[in-house]
């Protein structure tokens, strides 16, 4: 039997976090086929079409589908995963929010933020904020599945030829309705997606001393995260946190900055290649992850660096 | 308007939780529980919309050992009117616990339902968005704004790229995250008051719902140690050794 993937998208361009899942979908061994579930996607659906490894790519066009809404989506995703042994997300705040109201209607246990695929129903995932990995079967005959992008290497984007199935179906139960969003503008990289990653901490004092950081990241060609002290604290916004509850990073490089090193902080970057603290305090738990640790004042450190970073 | 909190008891968030010795589990023996911190948010915010004359009950139910009562008690000293307690010796999956929930939902008839987001055991994100399904409610997951107006609320929602707002028909379901609101301190008279409130007891099989287990825990592991590296004395040494032996910068 096939698997399904549903692609994460904004209708306009096809996420990078749909390409780790179809990695993950790829360990099964199987026909992989997405869903594109949107309004006016045909762009997504082009893009989803030439995803390596791919065989089909279902594209569901139309309004109630538009806003990614889990009332609407979730019948759909539930009575096309009927035909499939495996139905795979990626473990964005979209696919959290679609992947259990799916697989309900079709009365099945999901397994979120798998860290890997033992066989077709065995995998790892973590629980108690990544400090134990726990290997789980499931024995539902659908299995519905959330996946941790950065334990999965994205598959190529290009190179894939496969063909469109459109579908008709359209539920629309009008129990919800999108109002609005606002979503951070940068020209910085996408947090999860940078191949290096500068975070600041509650060391960093209050939001103007950011500044020291973005210029850091502009050098570096970073994104910027933060700690959930740094967030609380009001110095940056939520969509900044790099934790537990917040995002999930594994850049090539990452910079802690001030940052201590909570459990919930270390949960979200410890998969991070190479990891940077610059901390005061030299008995931080951050120095215990870190490849390379500066025992200095971040506002020496940081002003240096971006000096000699030219 | 009735609002109903389920709500965790977890091993509290302070202490570091290992895996036994043979792999078999995670090591409780002894270590303290609280009421999981998502679910003390979704009990505040149900007290908020009660002091703000919006609700005009808040029940709080949990589902585990009769030990649990001490999380429900602690609930009913914040703010909540009763208690249920539906009593199982099985740790119940998302999915079965959703199925429970399902039938109370059924009995008691809340307009909204309010959970945490994920209890920080399992760290699932499941039941909330479930019992929606089950019940055929709109859904409001990672909350960190709910304005209830006539026969909607509306829910701004922390989503990856910042946040979104969307409006639910009533009776809805609403997952809280973390910057939904600060939960009190209980009192001292309170926590005595509390102790008078009802808090009703049933057992799962009462319910009649299928809760059998999909999933197996096959083995727990200590997830994979980062050996600690080197202190570096300056800035220059730091820039020399990422560009000449770790190579992530040009």
């Amino acid at each position: 039997m096939s698997v399904l993937v549903i692609a994460e998208h904004d209708n306009s361009s096809l996420k990078p976090a749909t390409l780790n899942s179809v990695a993950a979908a790829s360990a099964l061994n199987t026909d992989i086929h997405i869903l594109v579930a949107g309004h006016n996607c045909s762009a997504v659906a082009e893009a989803a079409c030439a995803v390596a490894g791919v065989a089909s790519v279902l594209v569901a066009d139309q309004p109630c589908y538009g806003h990614q809404l889990a009332e609407n989506l979730a019948p759909l995703v539930a009575e096309l995963a009927a035909n499939y042994s495996h139905v795979l997300a990626p473990s964005t705040t979209t696919g959290k929010n679609l992947i259990p109201r799916a697989a309900a209607l079709a009365d099945s246990q999901p397994i979120s933020d798998i860290l890997s695929v033992v066989d077709g129903d065995t995998f790892t995932r973590p629980i108690y904020a990544g400090n134990v990995i726990a290997t789980v079967k499931s024995n539902d005959a659908i299995k519905f599945l959330t996946v941790r992008s950065t334990a999965f290497d994205a598959v190529a984007s290009v190179g894939g030829s496969a063909a469109v199935v459109t579908l008709s179906q359209a539920h629309d139960l009008a129990l919800s309705s999108f109002v609005g969003e606002e979503l951070a503008e940068s020209d910085r990289p996408e947090l999860t997606a940078a191949s290096v990653v500068v975070s600041g901490g509650r060391g960093m004092q209050n939001g103007e001393n950011f500044e020291l950081l973005y210029t850091l990241a502009d050098k570096l060609g970073a994104a910027v995260g933060a700690s959930r002290a740094a967030v609380d604290a009001g110095f940056v916004a939520n969509d900044m946190q790099v934790g537990q509850t917040g995002k999930i990073v594994a850049p090539d490089l990452y910079i802690a900055v001030g940052i201590s090193g909570a459990i919930q902080h270390l949960a979200g970057m410890k998969g991070s290649k190479v990891i940077v603290a610059i901390n005061k305090d030299e008995d931080a738990p951050i120095f215990q992850v870190a490849d390379y640790g500066l025992v200095a004042d971040l506002f020496d450190v940081l002003p240096e660096l971006n000096e000699k970073l030219g | 308007m009735k609002i109903l909190v389920p709500i965790k008891r977890v091993v509290d968030y302070n202490v570091k939780v290992r895996a036994n010795a043979d792999g078999s589990d995670v090591d409780l023996a002894n270590v303290k529980m609280s009421v999981n911190p998502f679910c003390e948010i979704a009990v505040e915010e149900a007290i908020r919309l009660k002091e703000a004359g919006t609700a005009s009950e808040v029940v709080v139910v949990s589902i585990g050992i009769a030990k649990a009562q001490e999380q429900l008690r602690a609930a009913l000293a914040l703010g909540a009117d009763r208690a249920i307690l539906i009593t199982t010796e099985t740790e119940l999956e998302p999915l079965a616990v959703a199925k429970c929930l399902q039938a109370l939902v059924e009995k008691e008839s809340p307009e909204l339902i309010l959970l945490g987001k994920q209890s920080i055991d399992g760290d699932n994100n499941q039941t909330g968005q479930m019992l929606a399904a089950l019940c055929g409610m709109p859904q409001g997951t990672f909350a960190s704004k709910v304005e209830v107006t006539d026969g909607y609320v509306a829910v701004t929602r922390e989503i990856d790229g910042g946040s979104q707002t969307l409006k639910l028909k009533l009776p809805a379901i609403v997952t809280t995250d973390l910057r939904l609101n600060e939960p009190r301190y209980a009192s001292l008279p309170n926590i005595m008051k509390a102790k008078k409130k009802p808090l009703e007891t049933l057992a799962v099989e009462d319910l009649g719902v299928n809760i059998a287990a999909r999933t197996q825990l096959l083995s727990v592991a200590p997830p994979p140690e980062r050996k600690g590296g080197i202190k570096v004395a300056n800035v220059d040494e730091l820039l020399d050794k990422l560009k000449n032996e770790a190579k992530v910068i040009a």
